[in-house]
């Protein structure tokens, strides 16, 4: 079947992404899973799949295993994965009356804590995490990063007992759309999340469909690893929510407008610009072949994609191209702005646009691909 | 639940920047109307009001302030869809990245303020806490839409909602004054039914973190003979020395220093000591930093008090009170107002004579 035949017929059922996408992406981002605690993430998703999928569990590390299965005689069993853990704190010593130090769970910047309210446990007790006033601060103090010894989360004299060492904390951001964008908390990688529970939705009557809802990817891709390893794919889709840092240099304009126009050349990837495709990060070279298909299968249904500039980062991928005999992996990324900040800020034609190159890149998948030579 | 809880929670959901106070007046208004005989709006932007006493003309008056101005931002320039500031009142920038904002363009619209990343800050702000020109604001708009809603010179508030920690303490932005607006509405309430000797003008002030216009103007439109300036003081709490700091409810503070009248201190610390009231002295070395600074000094004088209320994270979008703080002072506020007689004033009247806060 030539290309183009099979892109109009899936055309016909591309996965669309409306209110009740958008509900569901705002209570996955508003629950709190900190890395090593997912479960308020996870019964979201068991209670979205559980109706859809032929198996499912939860393994020993809290990842969710569910597979859907075509009916086809030959089918390529295909890994398509998404994180559900994110960033934030953990408690780690009482200083009583409601004051507690903590740490940082994944890659936090203590500059983003200052300053912010968080919720702090199970049963979210709110907190805020403050400051020193102006009016005490001495001038060379003013320029000196603020050190995470200097912080505490402060529950309030009254609520202190509700809170006990050990307890995760997030921002206390509630989700809320922003004209063409959505911002929230955790949106790396809840957005990844809820497209792979729509992906789960759609029949691929020609594959095996074996999604991986992972933990603890922000600590160093764990659950991946064993995901992998149970799942055994032929090979493997992760999709995650990757940095735009597509922000103007100081010197581009505001106090230097006589300045000839500076470009950031080292944005990672752009809001707007479509998905991103990724070739090489700080642990995955990606699987030429599935880049590829990824590239054709976008230029084919006419759907914006973008190359993630070859960098630093990491995705699941990292872990689960090197398990077993080795998995043929790609990445693609939702782009993201201030991924791991209190706020951060995705475009929903990007979403929109992820959902529907995956879901066309499976529809077109053919066990030869992986035939030809890597 | 505390009575004055909801209201505090209206007036820290409102913005009301230092000359822009319009927004949280109109809800002051509204809270005071009733519980006073007069009102009005002063040019400045203060509202004042009036609880008539009935001593004969012409009568002593008696004035309470609390600013209701709030600190915040100024957009300063557009950039690609980003928005540029300015700080409105003291801001100390390292609280600012990933705080969530509301730009006040053609309409409101919802934003955060960001740091970009250090590869594109020159290479004197990497590695230290960035100052506030190099920080933005995103909208999640097209630069289109941006360019079209938002000008220079608009106005940017914090968007933290307000936060419960439990029965008695209340986080939110501007709680540094808005606590005060609490205290006087207090002071209002526990006064009804009872009569005064002594006219009571209440004032929300304007403009108290930049320049003191509405305390100027304000004191000396009402001449009052006595004014007391209600306002937040550091509470102890993490990183703040604990010799410039005064504990979440434990009671007020009562101010001693250049900017006060040492009898008014002593005649309001003797109250205090009689009804049992926990109450503090904060010294005040030079200048109060507070309405009272500017209100000792207009027309021929005035004698002048400062109430302080124990806050946290001072000037950042979480600060911190204890509903507690804000009660007792209101009632032990209406009691003063209500104990004022015509040999008040002989009180103070020895003045300059050498007077100690121990006396």
């Amino acid at each position: 079947m030539k290309i183009e035949t099979i892109a109009n017929m899936s055309k016909n059922r591309i996965p669309s992404i409306g209110n009740a996408q958008i509900r569901l992406l705002e209570s996955l981002c508003n629950a709190s899973a900190v890395s090593g605690e997912e479960e308020k993430v996870r019964s979201i998703v068991l209670e979205q799949i559980r109706p859809l999928v032929d198996e499912i569990k939860v393994d020993a590390l809290g990842n969710v295993l569910a597979k859907r299965f075509g009916q086809e005689k030959k089918r390529l069993r295909v890994m398509v994965t998404a994180h559900m853990d994110e960033v934030g704190m953990m408690i780690v010593a009482d200083d009583e009356e409601g004051l507690f130090r903590f740490e940082t769970v994944g890659g936090l910047e203590v500059s983003q804590l200052v300053g912010k309210a968080v919720w702090v446990g199970k049963n979210r007790v709110p907190g805020v995490i403050g400051a020193k006033p102006i009016h005490l601060v001495e001038q060379d103090e003013l320029s000196q990063l603020i050190k995470l010894e200097a912080l505490r989360i402060d529950v309030g004299p009254e609520n202190g007992k509700k809170v006990k060492v050990g307890d995760r904390a997030t921002f206390a951001t509630p989700f809320i759309r922003l004209g063409p964008s959505l911002r929230a908390k955790a949106l790396d990688d809840r957005v990844g999340v809820a497209t792979l529970i729509e992906l789960i939705r759609q029949p691929q009557p020609h594959l095996d469909l074996l999604a991986a809802f992972t933990v603890q990817e922000e600590v160093g891709l764990r659950g991946a690893r064993v995901a992998a390893y149970t799942l055994d794919p032929d090979l493997a889709f992760v999709i995650d929510c990757t940095p735009a840092r597509d922000l103007p240099d100081w010197e581009s304009g505001g106090y230097h407008v006589e300045k000839e126009e500076i470009e950031n050349t080292q944005y990672n990837t752009r809001l707007g610009a479509g998905p991103a495709i990724y070739i090489a990060d700080h642990a995955t070279l990606s699987d030429p072949r599935l880049i590829r298909h990824l590239v054709e299968t976008a230029e084919a249904l006419k759907i914006p994609y973008q190359i993630r500039q070859p960098g630093g980062g990491g995705t699941d991928a990292g872990a689960i191209h090197r398990q077993r005999v080795g998995v043929p992996t790609v990445s693609i990324s939702v782009p993201g702005r201030y991924l791991h900040t209190t706020a951060s800020i995705i475009r929903l034609e990007d979403w929109k646009n992820t959902l529907a190159l995956i879901h066309a890149a499976l529809s077109l998948l053919s066990p030869r691909l992986l035939r030809t030579e890597r | 639940m505390n009575d004055l809880l909801p209201l505090l929670k209206d007036l820290i959901s409102e913005p009301g920047l230092s000359g822009y106070e319009s927004p949280v007046r109109k809800l002051i208004e509204n809270a005071w109307r009733p519980l006073t005989d007069e009102i009005h709006v002063s040019r400045l932007g203060s509202l004042h009001a009036l609880r008539k006493g009935r001593a004969p003309e012409p009568r002593p008056s008696l004035l309470l302030t609390g600013h209701m101005d709030a600190i915040g931002l100024m957009v300063t320039s557009l950039v690609d869809g980003f928005i540029r500031l300015v700080e409105v009142g003291g801001v100390d920038p390292r609280v600012l990245p990933g705080q969530l904002v509301t730009v006040h363009g053609r309409k409101d619209i919802p934003g955060v303020i960001v740091q970009p990343p250090s590869y594109l800050l020159p290479s004197e702000v990497r590695g230290v806490a960035v100052p506030l020109k190099y920080l933005l604001v995103d909208v999640g708009l097209e630069p289109a839409q941006v360019e079209r809603l938002v000008r220079v010179g608009d106005l940017v508030s914090f968007a933290q909602t307000p936060i419960e920690l439990g029965e008695d303490y209340l986080v939110g932005h501007t709680l540094d004054d808005r606590a005060a607006v609490g205290v006087i509405t207090q002071c209002l309430v526990e006064l009804q039914g009872r009569s005064l000797n002594w006219d009571l003008w209440v004032a929300a002030t304007s403009q108290e973190e930049e320049t003191f216009g509405g305390a100027f103007t304000s004191a000396y439109q009402l001449r009052p003979t006595l004014a007391v300036a209600i306002d937040v003081t550091f509470a102890s709490g993490p990183g703040s020395p604990s010799h410039l700091t005064f504990p979440l409810g434990k009671g007020f503070t009562l101010g001693w220093g250049p900017n006060i009248h040492p009898k008014f201190h002593k005649a309001m610390k003797d109250l205090a000591d009689r009804l049992e009231i926990p109450h503090k002295l904060e010294p005040m070395p030079e200048l109060s930093g507070t309405d009272a600074y500017a209100m000792q000094v207009v027309a021929e004088g005035v004698p002048t008090m400062m109430v302080g209320i124990p806050l946290r994270y001072m000037h950042t979008p979480v600060e911190m009170v204890c509903l507690k703080d804000i009660t007792r002072s209101g009632r032990f506020l209406a009691d003063f107002a209500a104990q004022l007689d015509d040999k008040f004033m002989e009180k103070l009247s020895v003045y300059p004579e050498v007077v100690s806060h121990e006396d």
